[in-house]
Formats: C-alpha cells, sequence, structure tokens
C-alpha cells in the first residue's frame, strides 16, 4: 500500500483545473470499438464466463467489474488477442482482436515497479513511441542525424506527460515514484501513440483515496477527448460517476449495460447471490454497499 | 588458461611499480601475454559493460552467475578431453542459457526467473566441474585459475575468439536493443505492442552466456559478478538515464580489468581479487555519492 503523499494531493489540483485542452475533441461517432457477441472465456481447461454481450462505442467509458477470479483480467487480454476467445465472437476497432493494437494502449495490472529499476519516467514513455521497434537508438548520433525528429518525439512525449500531470516528476527513477506518481505515468505512455482504444487493468487499485479520484478523473477527461477507455475495477464506487457503461462479470455470467440499467439492487444481489444495496445519495451519486470487494476495500485501506 | 610455468619468466623480471609512469607503462606491456591481456581485457569490458547493464535492469544477475557455473564444467571438461577451454566455457554457458529458459521460462509480468530452478542448475554445474576435476588428477594446479581468475594464458587465438564472439554478441544486442529495454522493463505491455517477449528474453540469456564466458577468462567462474555486474550497477546507482547508463557501465568495466590486471602484475597476486576489488570499491563510491545527492527524493521509495 502506498501511503497518502501530500505533494501528490497539491498536484491533484493542478489536474483537475479546466485549462488545460480537455474539450472534448469532436462528437465521438458511433462506430463501435468493441463488438462481443456472446463471448465467453476460459483459463487452464476451467470456464470462466460465458454469454458476454456488449458493444462500446468511441469514446466511451466502460467499466468490467466483479470479484477476484472472475474472468476481467482474462477479458482485457482477450481484447488484445493476447488470449484466445472461448465461444462467441469479438470484434476490437472492426477486426479480430490482435489486429489493431498499434491504436490501444494497454496497462496490465500490477502494483509497482521496484526501486531497483534504474530508468526515468520519460524512459518509460519514450518506450511507449517506439519500444517495439528493433535496433537500439543512439541519443547522440540521432540528434545530429535527425534533429527534427528527435524535436519532435521529445514534444510529444513533454506533451503527454504534461497531460497526465506528471511533468514535475518525470525525470525522476521510476523506481522512487509513489503508486500515484507511477500509474500517471504508464497511462501516460499508453496514451503517448495517441491510441483509440485504452484499456487499463485495476489503475485504481493500491491507490490512496484522493489519488484514485485524481486518476479517475483524468480518465473521465481522455475519453472525453474522443478516446474509448475500458478499465477494470473491483470497487465501483471512485468511478460511478462517470461511467457510460458497465460489464458486470460474477459467477460465470456476464450483464452489460449503463450504470443506470445494471446497477441496481436486484441485478447485483442476483448476480453475487449475495444481498448487495444500491443507494443512491443525497447529491444524486449513485453507490454500492455491501458487495464483499467493496467492503475489503474499505478494511485494507 | 593458466599455466603456472609462465611465472618464473615473469618473477625473474620483478615489475616493480614507480613513480615515472612512462616506465610503468613500459614494464606492464613488456611481454606479448600481458598485452593479449589488456587488449582480451578491454573486450571482454565492452560487453561485459553493455550485456552486464540489462542483467543488473532485469534483476538476472543470479542467472549471470549460474551461467559462469555452469561455464565451469565446460572448461574443466574441455581440459580433460584435450580441446581448448574457451571451447568449454562457451559451449557450457551458451547451453546453460537454453537450458535456464527452457525450465524457466520467464512468467508473464514477473521480471525475475524461478530462483529454485536457477539455484538447482547451479549446483549441479558446480558438482559436473569437480567431477571433472577429480577425473584429470595432474589438473588440479590449475583449479584455482579456472574458478578466481588468471590472465595468465591469453594467447593472439584467444584474443580473436574473445573479439569476434564479442563483435557478434555487441550486433545482436544492437538490433534487439530498444525491444529488450521495452520487455525488461514492462514485459506485458511490450508483450501486447507485439514484441516477442520469450524471443528477445533467450536471445538476452544466450548472449548472457557469451559474456559470462569472456568475463570468466580474467576473473574466473566464481568472480564473474565482479565485470558483469558491478560496473553495471555502479553505473546504475549513478544514472538513471540509459545511455548514460550504459556508457559508463562500459567505460567502467574496461577500466576495472585493466587496474585489476595491472595491479595483478605488479603485485603478483591474483588478477580476480583486483578486478572485484576495483569494482567494489567504485560501488561503493558510487552508492555513497547517490545517497548523498538523492536523499530528499529517497523519501517516497523509502515509505
Amino acid at each position: 500500500m502506498i501511503p497518502a503523499d501530500p505533494s501528490d494531493a497539491g498536484r491533484l489540483d493542478a489536474l483537475d483545473q479546466p485549462d488545460v485542452d480537455w474539450s472534448p475533441a469532436g462528437a465521438p461517432t458511433l462506430e463501435p470499438t468493441v463488438t462481443a457477441t456472446a463471448v465467453a472465456a476460459r483459463a487452464g481447461g476451467r470456464l470462466l464466463f460465458t454469454g458476454l454481450d456488449a458493444t462500446v462505442t468511441a469514446g466511451q467509458f466502460v467499466a468490467v467489474l466483479g470479484p477476484n477470479g472472475a474472468g476481467k483480467s482474462t477479458f482485457l487480454r482477450m481484447l488484445l488477442g493476447l488470449h484466445p476467445l472461448g465461444g462467441g465472437s469479438l470484434l476490437v476497432l472492426g477486426q479480430r482482436p490482435g489486429r489493431h493494437n498499434r491504436d490501444i494502449g494497454y496497462l496490465p495490472q500490477r502494483r509497482s515497479f521496484d526501486a531497483a529499476v534504474r530508468i526515468r519516467g520519460v524512459d518509460l514513455v519514450r518506450l511507449g513511441v517506439d519500444g517495439h521497434r528493433w535496433g537500439t537508438p543512439l541519443p547522440l548520433v540521432r540528434r545530429l542525424l535527425d534533429r527534427a525528429g528527435v524535436e519532435a518525439e521529445r514534444r510529444r512525449v513533454q506533451d503527454v506527460i504534461a497531460r497526465v500531470g506528471a511533468t514535475g516528476y518525470a525525470g525522476r527513477p521510476i523506481g522512487e515514484m509513489s503508486g500515484g506518481e507511477q500509474q500517471r505515468l504508464l497511462i501516460a505512455q499508453a496514451l503517448v501513440r495517441h491510441p483509440r482504444l485504452l484499456i487499463l487493468d485495476e489503475p485504481l487499485e493500491s491507490l490512496d483515496l484522493p489519488n484514485q479520484q485524481g486518476v479517475a478523473g483524468l480518465l473521465q477527461r481522455i475519453s472525453a477527448d474522443g478516446v474509448t477507455v475500458v478499465i477494470v475495477a473491483h470497487d465501483v464506487n471512485p468511478i460511478l460517476d462517470y461511467l457510460d457503461q458497465v460489464i458486470y462479470i460474477v459467477g460465470g455470467r456476464a450483464l452489460a449495460g449503463t450504470p443506470a440499467e445494471v446497477i441496481t439492487t436486484d441485478n447485483l444481489s442476483r448476480l453475487y447471490g449475495a444481498p448487495v444495496e444500491v443507494v443512491r445519495t443525497p447529491s444524486g451519486r449513485l453507490v454500492v454497499v455491501g458487495q464483499p470487494e467493496a467492503a475489503s476495500f474499505h478494511a485494507d485501506h | 588458461m593458466p599455466t603456472t610455468e609462465a611465472w618464473p619468466g615473469v618473477l625473474a623480471a620483478a615489475p616493480r611499480l614507480t613513480w615515472d609512469l612512462g616506465r610503468d607503462v613500459h614494464l606492464l606491456l613488456q611481454y606479448p601475454f600481458m598485452r593479449n591481456a589488456f587488449v582480451a581485457g578491454a573486450v571482454a569490458g565492452v560487453m561485459c559493460g553493455v550485456i552486464g547493464w540489462f542483467a543488473v535492469l532485469r534483476g538476472e544477475t543470479y542467472a549471470a552467475h549460474t551461467l559462469a557455473n555452469v561455464a565451469f564444467p565446460g572448461a574443466s571438461g574441455a581440459v580433460y578431453l584435450g580441446l581448448a577451454p574457451l571451447a568449454g566455457y562457451f559451449g557450457f554457458a551458451v547451453a546453460g542459457a537454453g537450458l535456464i529458459a527452457w525450465l524457466s521460462p520467464p512468467r508473464p509480468g514477473a521480471r525475475e526467473r524461478h530462483s529454485a530452478t536457477v539455484g538447482a542448475i547451479q549446483a549441479l554445474a558446480l558438482a559436473l566441474g569437480f567431477w571433472f576435476v577429480s577425473l584429470y588428477r595432474g589438473f588440479l594446479t590449475s583449479l584455482s585459475g579456472f574458478l578466481f581468475g588468471s590472465f595468465l594464458g591469453v594467447t593472439r587465438d584467444d584474443v580473436a575468439v574473445l573479439l569476434i564472439t564479442a563483435i557478434v554478441a555487441l550486433a545482436v544486442m544492437a538490433v534487439i536493443g530498444r525491444p529488450l529495454l521495452f520487455a525488461s522493463v514492462d514485459p506485458l505491455v511490450a508483450e501486447a505492442a507485439g514484441v516477442p517477449v520469450r524471443a528477445v528474453s533467450l536471445a538476452y540469456l544466450v548472449l548472457l552466456g557469451c559474456a559470462v564466458a569472456e568475463a570468466s577468462q580474467f576473473t574466473g567462474v566464481l568472480l564473474v559478478l565482479a565485470l558483469l555486474v558491478v560496473p553495471a550497477a555502479t553505473a546504475s546507482a549513478l544514472t538513471a538515464r540509459p545511455s548514460l547508463g550504459l556508457a559508463l557501465s562500459v567505460g567502467l568495466a574496461v577500466a576495472t580489468v585493466w587496474a585489476g590486471l595491472a595491479a595483478a602484475y605488479f603485485t603478483n597476486r591474483p588478477v580476480g581479487f583486483w578486478v572485484t576489488s576495483a569494482g567494489f570499491v567504485g560501488y561503493v563510491l558510487a552508492r555513497g555519492a547517490a545517497a548523498l545527492r538523492g536523499r530528499p527524493r529517497l523519501r517516497v521509495a523509502a515509505a
């Protein structure tokens, strides 16, 4: 667990300022980013879930929810073509999974970088630009041969770092940063190629509450810019306000729809097989109570 | 490889260190075997500096040490069979890399290989090496050379083999460098971006085997980390910039092996000791400097 870092909280305020270009880039098109029809997932010979039907359109902010081991991460890896389809059909950016990974930013589930990883945040972000390309860049030689290209790449990296609010610490070794700082730089790395789809596995895990809200707000603004954002979470509350769609995977079944449709006391109690209550606060926010994962979340932190 | 018979000639000259640097260098390079050792040391230093930097980044120093121990039965077995020890070093180190990769493939998301598997291979390798030594009774005199390093037997042919291996290895490294960096830092994201993570990791492990074989010529199989890991760890403590870190690592490795050779020549003490000591002093100084410079920054990491 990463304890609250007061300097982080200061940056969160800066992040929430609307002066950065967060305005939606035109009206989102209706071309579906993900089309899932009766998708089933298997892992190690075991059936994880069946019957997942969902259509995600461009610029939507979608959460895949459910308890540990339900198959949420497996579904994300299926979207990337890294895990075989267990049944049904799945289209990602109009093609079968794995074909368009250059247009997809991916943030796998992780705890954090070890302090022994001696590489700067900015180097990590730059790997998002060209890390998959063969060869070894020699900075001095490149600067002589292609000054404009190096400068353009540098600006692109600086821009995306500024966009996630990490300019102040991107030059430090990644292993020395707090969990929230690492998470922002990893999001920057995923964003640097201007993906059409951003897939994040538990981006809020191991973050304290202010950092959870900061990262959730950042993701919401990214989706408002027209990037489809699909995240896995096991606590829905920090992001519930921002979501366009939720996909619940519990006990081998899957249910997709808008939060208002899916997140109801009846649906969740039926999915979990345990009493779950959905409450609307006086300010109009939805809150999920009694869900086992949410309870353990509050006990952990 | 080391032959103690070469010593009398050296001892007769009784090289003494003086304040006259030109004279010292002349003394140092008056024998062909020393000139060979310096050239071979530079070659091994460049190779170990580059490949060792990635070993430190990837947390594969234990695999490096194990590959060195795998090279030991290679060298002793080659001598027993009347072959060139160098062939044994390279053959076994590369085969060991394949064995480690096969028994302990990189797990998704994990940075280090399974240490128990690597440890099992290491124990077997040492035992096998000692078995070959016991088969060849008259050979025990050079056992310490295999284990702790020597430089007296480096011939022109050896230099050529080391040089060609290093050129090929560094050429492969130049091709896989950037994806290897990506796969080392962030294997899951690299995989999603289309990097063949397993193939790149295997290629790296084979290169690590080659670097180990080169380093063992000077440090012996037990002190390989002195040349492969210590300069790279020193460089990593000083900078987190990949290009600068690699350059520093190479410079430190060459400086370490040259300093060790010179010290061994003038003191008539094992080169492995001097290389290791020189490297360790540099590492301690670098960690001290990093601690002084980065004190306020370490707050987050310590929390």
